[in-house]
Order: structure tokens, then C-alpha cells, then sequence
């Protein structure tokens, strides 16, 4: 059995006490997307600026459980600053990461690596401090949770790219 | 009455899935608002329907199928006798509350509503009884008129005739499932009446708790739902009074509903069959009759002073407690409620809050159950919510204290 203690890392708790790039960016240049998890009323907001694409800025707003807060917070500290293709295959590590059936991270024969214009030269994705977020995979009812702001950022860059 | 307890720890024992353990405790199941559990008397009923008489009901000619309809006529008779209804054909069997309400929506207002008219609700409704109306209100033009909710969880009346001037309808919760407040719905009614509009009670919270009499409370429609009273998923109930029912136009069209049917139209069939298209739920109206016995065996008077002393009991205990670390929303004399009750606690996210009661085996709902104007309203992007039923005990309301405790030392880290 799973324990709270799988769930509720420590640093996911002090990015739910201190949210990182907590706010709104100017809509433009900003885009700017909402997400819902009609389940439980969490709520994501997410603001990107990017720029020769670079993700230059990102915000988040909303409110919700600890999981879909924190978790949107350590989103925005992975992403900003980062090339969208390289953001883009971010997301799909995180998502695999949080998929029931989600095994190892880094090029083990998935389709991690299967962008063309990846820039980094190799195909391991680091996921760094979201490794903290793996545990809400043992409660499966909280993926929605975890997986809430990374939806709501691929919903503002294709926004951005629309 | 001492201590809040009057049928929980001898009834219990009737609940085989009260026996089980959930991480490594004793399950305390506090989310009967959601869905009841089922005592073994309902679940010994479905499994000998299908053991002993399984077959389609109505038109078989041989001996089991003619037990089948029997046993399925024979719950109908006893669901109406429950809630005193005048005459079985005016029970209606549906999915759930949700399919009534869009039954009566549908069918009913599809035929009565236009450009001009208006349908009242209110601020506390479940989604059941609100989207339906949006639905119809965007097809049909109708205006959507709302009763506010009052800072004490309770109906704002103060402008009732004037919403209700020119409505056809109004439609309202008996008890919220987010509140536990009991709705005047008798006065409601003769208001709405005295407008000139038809009364459709969303009694999902209501028949599983109070004894109803449909004829008392001055209803024209009434929904409710089995799951929630100890009887399965999959069978709700409409009853509405004869006329309405033989005037109002057929809903889901097939097989059963039927007279006739010719090239060149159909005829429908005789209330109630007219809103029972298609192979009904047999074993889960046979369960729903069991579970309607078993509750007139507990006697709804007694299910009712149990639940006001338990709830007198939580409000106390969590009181005591808590004090304003812990709110609960709604009404806080237990004589105008049911046993709903829901939390916000310190600022634990109710979320992470039933993760941490469910550590400890206590199930509780976290979310916004299917309410957001109300939630809007509260200000509360979600509650936590305890609902306690015949089979809870001063103890189940220790233990989800007990566990209220751990989730305040967890997140204080």
C-alpha cells in the first residue's frame, strides 16, 4: 500500500506553500489557456510568452489541491527559459511519467525522442525535481491533479502557435 | 438517547461491505449522500431474482416470466406505498434522479415550455437539476429564474412571488446534498401553485432519510434514486401525479412503451409503461424493493431521529473539537437539516484533506458534488463532505475526528 508520504514529497509541499511564477502575464504578448478538472474543481491558469521559440516567461493562476498547484509550479520552473520543442518533450516525459503504465524516463524504446529538432543532441529527457511527483502514480485518482497544469501549458502554446 | 446513537451499531451487521477492512482499518464510510451501501437483505433479493425467476418481464407466457413482472409489479406497488403515492401506475421507473429530471424536461417542458415562460430554481441545486433546464432554456427560449441561497444555508423567499410570477414551473431540492438543508418545500408548493406553476422536487437526499408522503408535501413531480437507499445503481424513480403523466408526450421511444406501432405512427402505451422504453432494469427494480422493505422494517420515523441525534452528535463532537478551525456549511440546528455535512477545515484543500481521512480508512467526498453555482455562492472552490446514514455510529463520528486530527498534524508539518 501506498503511503502519504509517497505523495506528499516535501517539495511539492513548499511549492504549494511558496508557488513559484505565481501571477498574470500582459495578454498579448502573453497567450494565455485555463484548465479544469470537472472532477474535483481544480482550476490551472497559464501564461506564456515565447519568443523565437523560447519560452521567455510563464505564469500560473487557479486554485486546487496541493498536487495540482505545486505541480503546475514546478512546471513553470522546468519550462521557462527552454526551447518549446525541448518543452514539448518534457511534457510527454512528465505525461509518461504519470501514466499507470509509465516505466523508466530517458529513451528506453518509447517515443520520447521522437522530435526531429530536439536540439540537445540526445534523447534523455531529465526530469530533475518533478521526479518528486511520481508517487501521485500510486494514487491514481490524483493524476488528473498532477497532470492538470502541464495540459493547461500545451493548451497555451498551441494557442500561441494556432 | 444518550450519546447520538439509535440504529447504527445493531443495523451495521445487515452490511456485509461494513465488514471490510480498508488500508489495514476498519472502513468508516461516511459518503452515503453519494451512494448508500447495501444491506445483505437487498443483495440476497437481486441474486435470487437471477437464480430463480430471470427472464424478460411483461408478454411472456411461460411461468417465470410471468414471476418476473410479477416480482417487478410487485416493487412498483411497494415503492408507491413508501412514499404514499396514490396509485402505482404512477410510479415511473428511470436510471437515476438525473434521467427524471430530464424526463420532465424533456418530455413536459418540451411540450409546455416556449418564448415567455419562465422555470424557477435554485441557488442550490445539483447539476441534475440544472442543466436539464439549460438545455431546454436554449431550445425553447424559456427564461431560467433563480432562489438565491441566505447566509444561514437556507432558501432566500424574500422575492418568491415575484420569481414565481408568470413561471410554469418550479423546480427545487427537497434536502441539498452540499447543505443538508431541508427545503419548505409544502410552502414552496403553494406558492408555485397559487402562480399558477407545476412543482418537480429533486428528492434524491430526501426519500432516503425522511419518511415522504408525495401527497403531503403538494409535489406534482418527485424524483428519486435507489443507489441512495440501500438499493442498487441503475434505478431511479419519477413519481407524478396521473394527469400530468397521461397528458405528457412519450420520452425515449422502443420496444414496451408502446399500444401500437404502424407505418404511419404508434400508439403509446398506458402509464407507466408509456416512460419505460425498452428491457428495464428487473434485477435492480427487485433490489429496489427490497431495499424499500428493509427501510420500512428500520421505520423511516426512527431512520429520521437517528440521524437528527447523530448529526446533533457531529456537530457537537467537531465543535468541541475544532472550534473555528473547522466550518461546517448549511444549517446548524439539526432538526432543519439531514446528516450532510460539509467541512472546510483549517486550509487544507479538501482534496488533500479525504486523502488523509482515507489513509485512515474514513471515506468521505471531496469536491464540489455536483453544485458549483452553490459553491460559488459559499465561496469555496470545494468542500470536504461527511454524510452519515442508518448504518453509522457515534463511533464512524469519532473516527472521522480521530482522522481530522492526522490530516492537521500532516499538513502543520
Amino acid at each position: 500500500m501506498a503511503g502519504l508520504e509517497d505523495l506528499y514529497r516535501e517539495i511539492i509541499l513548499d511549492h504549494y506553500r511558496n508557488p513559484r511564477n505565481r501571477g498574470e502575464l500582459e495578454v498579448p504578448p502573453a497567450f494565455q489557456a485555463v484548465g479544469f478538472n470537472p472532477l474535483c474543481g481544480d482550476e490551472v491558469v497559464v501564461y506564456v510568452e515565447v519568443s523565437d521559440g523560447v519560452i521567455t516567461d510563464v505564469s500560473t493562476g487557479g486554485q486546487g489541491c496541493s498536487i495540482s498547484q505545486s505541480s503546475a509550479s514546478m512546471m513553470s520552473t522546468a519550462v521557462k527559459g527552454r526551447k518549446v520543442s525541448e518543452v514539448r518533450r518534457l511534457v510527454r516525459a512528465f505525461k509518461h511519467m504519470m501514466s499507470i503504465h509509465g516505466t523508466g524516463i530517458g529513451g528506453t524504446g518509447d517515443d520520447l525522442d521522437d522530435d526531429g529538432d530536439s536540439g540537445d543532441g540526445h534523447g534523455e529527457v531529465k526530469l530533475g525535481d518533478l521526479e518528486a511527483l511520481r508517487g501521485v502514480v500510486k494514487f491514481p485518482v490524483r493524476i488528473k491533479c498532477a497532470t492538470l497544469g502541464w495540459n493547461t501549458l500545451v493548451q497555451a502554446l498551441d494557442e500561441t502557435f494556432a | 438517547m444518550s450519546g447520538g446513537d439509535r440504529l447504527g451499531p445493531r443495523t451495521k451487521a445487515h452490511f456485509p461491505l461494513l465488514r471490510r477492512q480498508v488500508h489495514g482499518r476498519p472502513i468508516v464510510y461516511l459518503d452515503s449522500a453519494a451512494s448508500s451501501q447495501k444491506p445483505r437483505s437487498v443483495l440476497d433479493a437481486m441474486n435470487s431474482y437471477y437464480e430463480t425467476i430471470n427472464a424478460n418481464v411483461h408478454r411472456g407466457a411461460y411461468e417465470i416470466a410471468a414471476q418476473a413482472t410479477e416480482a417487478m409489479e410487485a416493487a412498483r406497488a411497494g415503492v408507491a406505498r413508501f412514499v404514499n403515492a396514490p396509485s402505482a401506475d404512477e410510479i415511473v421507473f428511470a436510471k437515476n434522479v438525473t434521467e427524471v429530471i430530464n424526463l420532465v424536461a424533456r418530455s413536459w417542458g418540451g411540450a409546455n415550455l416556449g418564448p415567455g415562460d419562465a422555470v424557477v430554481i435554485t441557488e442550490m441545486e445539483h447539476h441534475a437539476n440544472i442543466v436539464p433546464w439549460h438545455i431546454m432554456a436554449a431550445e425553447k427560449g424559456f427564461e431560467l429564474r433563480w432562489i438565491g441561497v441566505g447566509a444561514d444555508g437556507r432558501l432566500d423567499l424574500s422575492n418568491l412571488e415575484r420569481l414565481l410570477d408568470g413561471a410554469k414551473l418550479l423546480g427545487v431540492t427537497a434536502m441539498s446534498n452540499v447543505l443538508g438543508t431541508l427545503n419548505p418545500i409544502r410552502r414552496l408548493a403553494d406558492a408555485a401553485h397559487d402562480a399558477g406553476a407545476l412543482v418537480l422536487v429533486d428528492a434524491a437526499q430526501y426519500v432516503p432519510h425522511l419518511p415522504t408522503d408525495v401527497q403531503s408535501l403538494g409535489a406534482d413531480f418527485l424524483g428519486f434514486t435507489g443507489h441512495k437507499m440501500c438499493g442498487p445503481t441503475g434505478i431511479g424513480v419519477l413519481w407524478a401525479r396521473a394527469e400530468l403523466l397521461e397528458a405528457m408526450p412519450p420520452f425515449l421511444g422502443g420496444g414496451e412503451m408502446i399500444l401500437d406501432v404502424r407505418k404511419d405512427g404508434f400508439l403509446p402505451n398506458h402509464i407507466p409503461h408509456k416512460f419505460e422504453a425498452g428491457t428495464p432494469p428487473i434485477a435492480e427494480i427487485v433490489g429496489l424493493g427490497a431495499a424499500v422493505e428493509y427501510l420500512e422494517g428500520l421505520g423511516m420515523d426512527r431512520v429520521r431521529e437517528h440521524e437528527v441525534s447523530l448529526t446533533a452528535y457531529a456537530l457537537r463532537t467537531l465543535e468541541e473539537r475544532y472550534g473555528s478551525e473547522l466550518a461546517v456549511h448549511g444549517p446548524s440546528e439539526p432538526a432543519c437539516r439531514g446528516g450532510v455535512l460539509s467541512m472546510s477545515f483549517q486550509d487544507i484543500h479538501p482534496h488533500d484533506l479525504s486523502q488523509v481521512l482515507d489513509d485512515r480508512g474514513v471515506c468521505v467526498r471531496a469536491g464540489h458534488h455536483c453544485a458549483k453555482p452553490l459553491m460559488r455562492h459559499l465561496g469555496v472552490p470545494a468542500t470536504t463532505r461527511a454524510s452519515l446514514y442508518v448504518y453509522n455510529d457515534t463511533s464512524d463520528v469519532d473516527a472521522l475526528a480521530d482522522a481530522l486530527d492526522v490530516a492537521g498534524e500532516f499538513f502543520a508539518r
